[in-house]
């Protein structure tokens, strides 16, 4: 990834910014341009996320591509916010095994993937379970 | 709108197939689609063809003209379509628009994928295009884990068991192991697939669509065409396509596919007919879950009950609704672009009669349904005798 790429997305990345349409009191993340509710772009406004929320789904991936390799196994879920949307995340620092619908998790700062040995790192959101 | 009829079928053998290229599988097919049909490449008119990445896979871009060239039709214009993994059925639907629309008389519809020139490893990535790249794959999404996430929230939602997912395989194995043309022509017991390695839990080895080498052609003509050059033309009464969201984190249910049912509903207004009408179905199973959560939203069957269907086996050969008779994505393999195309060259043999040991039985009204990643876009056709 070459790094300008990674560098605009840096906001919503580390601090989990997203839009919020004002006509809808609707929440989105990743930010959108458009609201996709009233399909208008005229009161979409930047809102920090709940870093709370609970596991929706998830899987375990034992297969990944090359720059997550050294990973496997690790989990992949959806997580519903406190108070807002869906986000796809890893959940980390824990036990497979403990991985369940429902669980509670919060918002970690960690190291996403590097790319080979003279790419950037890319750093970003994980969660951890929160009981 | 002008009527659509299919009058020519032609597809390569899917599989690893080490001695193929990409232009040479496409070719391959054009040939024997338009010996079917009984037409010459000068009575051509346009080219629709669906790759999804030959681009990645093969190094190969500019694949609309590479194809009518070798394809010996200069200077007939000719269009590559991509919707990933749908790229094929999109292709389709380019076709019949072009006919139904009066701006061509026939029309050649290739679908191609040279998926196994590039390394296991890498593949895994190329497939993982048809994601989010900056919010799903970044995070470490793969293609199979979006399929999972769906496997396990419907499990939880309606109690879909491991074993359902396996029966698919298990159904779609066997009917691959009637068909020449199968990557997989061989049966599998719900044991093995039990018992094959986790992909992305709850998904196995064998809940996934191979990476496949393939290409399928069908040629399309007008009414009047059709009437003068073919004695058993199959007509297309329906088409339908529909987008949603390209991440799962932005759908309201991830139970089902949006872009399923809203294309559903497009193609069976136009054919004028229910699901209860459709006498077999050659449905998107990239994943096993696919196909139960895809025969709930086509209509066969309630939410929630496209597990248990399958363990009833009311998608049989011989149950009410077949589905995928070909062996599907699962056995007969899922080279993505040609897999939309390759539906259709099906649907078109069984309304023919001529599907030999996996011919379903009075066959009269064909659905097929072709889905580009995780559901971002559906495009769904409705064929007749």
């Amino acid at each position: 990834m070459s790094v300008p790429r990674f560098w605009r997305e840096i906001p919503y990345r580390y601090r989990l910014i997203g839009s919020y349409c004002e006509n809808c009191k609707e929440t989105f993340f990743p930010p959108r341009e458009i609201c996709p509710k009233c399909r208008r772009a005229g009161n979409i406004k930047n809102i920090k996320l709940e870093e709370e929320g609970e596991i929706f789904s998830y899987t375990v991936i034992r297969t990944a591509p090359p720059e997550f390799n050294t990973q496997t196994p690790y989990v992949v879920a959806l997580i519903k916010l406190k108070n807002g949307p869906l986000i796809l995340s890893q959940v980390t620092d824990c036990d497979v095994e403990d991985i369940e619908i429902g669980k509670k998790v919060r918002m970690v700062f960690r190291k996403i993937s590097e790319d080979g040995e003279a790419g950037i790192i890319n750093y970003g959101y994980k969660f951890v379970l929160a009981e | 709108m002008r009527k659509v009829a299919v009058i020519g079928v032609g597809m390569t053998k899917f599989g690893e197939l080490w001695n193929s290229s990409l232009r040479s599988l496409t070719i391959e097919a054009g040939i024997k689609a338009l010996n079917d049909a009984g037409i010459g490449g000068e009575e051509v008119d346009a080219i629709y063809t669906g790759c999804m990445s030959g681009d990645m896979f093969v190094k190969q871009g500019h694949i609309a003209s590479l194809i009518a060239d070798y394809g010996g039709m200069l200077p007939v214009p000719s269009t590559r379509v991509e919707a990933a993994c749908a790229s094929g059925g999109l292709a389709l639907r380019q076709g019949f628009m072009a006919i139904a629309s009066g701006m061509a008389d026939i029309v050649v519809v290739g679908g191609v994928e040279k998926m196994t020139d590039s390394l296991g490893s890498q593949t895994t990535g190329y497939l993982a295009l048809a994601a989010d790249q900056e919010w799903e794959a970044f995070n470490g999404a793969t293609f199979p884990s979006l399929y999972a996430l769906m496997a396990r929230r419907h499990m939880h939602e309606y109690g879909t068991t491991e074993e359902q997912l396996g029966l698919v395989a298990v159904k779609n194995h066997h009917n691959g192991s009637l068909n020449p043309n199968a990557h997989f022509q061989f049966d599998v017991s719900l044991e093995k697939v039990m018992n094959s390695s986790l992909v992305a839990d709850p998904l196995r080895l064998f809940h996934c669509s191979p990476v496949s080498d393939g290409a399928a052609c069908v040629i399309l003509a007008s009414e009047e065409k059709a009437k003068e050059l073919s004695e058993d033309p199959v007509w297309i009464i329906g088409s339908g396509q529909a987008s949603a969201a390209i991440g799962l984190y932005d759908r309201e249910d991830i139970c089902t596919i949006d872009s399923t049912v809203n294309a559903a509903r497009t193609a069976y207004k136009m054919a004028g007919v229910t699901p209860k009408d459709i006498d077999f179905a050659e449905v998107h199973d990239c994943f096993t879950i696919n196909e139960i959560i895809s025969s709930e939203d086509l209509g066969f069957f309630k939410k929630g009950e496209g597990g248990k269907a399958v363990e009833e086996g009311l998608t049989s050969l011989d149950g009410e609704i077949p589905i995928n008779p070909s062996g599907g994505l699962k056995a007969k393999g899922h080279p993505v672009g040609a897999t939309g195309v390759a539906q259709a060259v099906e649907a078109v043999i069984q309304l023919r009669g001529k599907a030999g040991k996996r011919q379903v039985k009075d066959a009269e009204i064909g659905l097929t349904h072709n889905i580009g990643g995780s559901g971002g876009t559906a495009v769904i056709h409705i064929f007749s005798r």
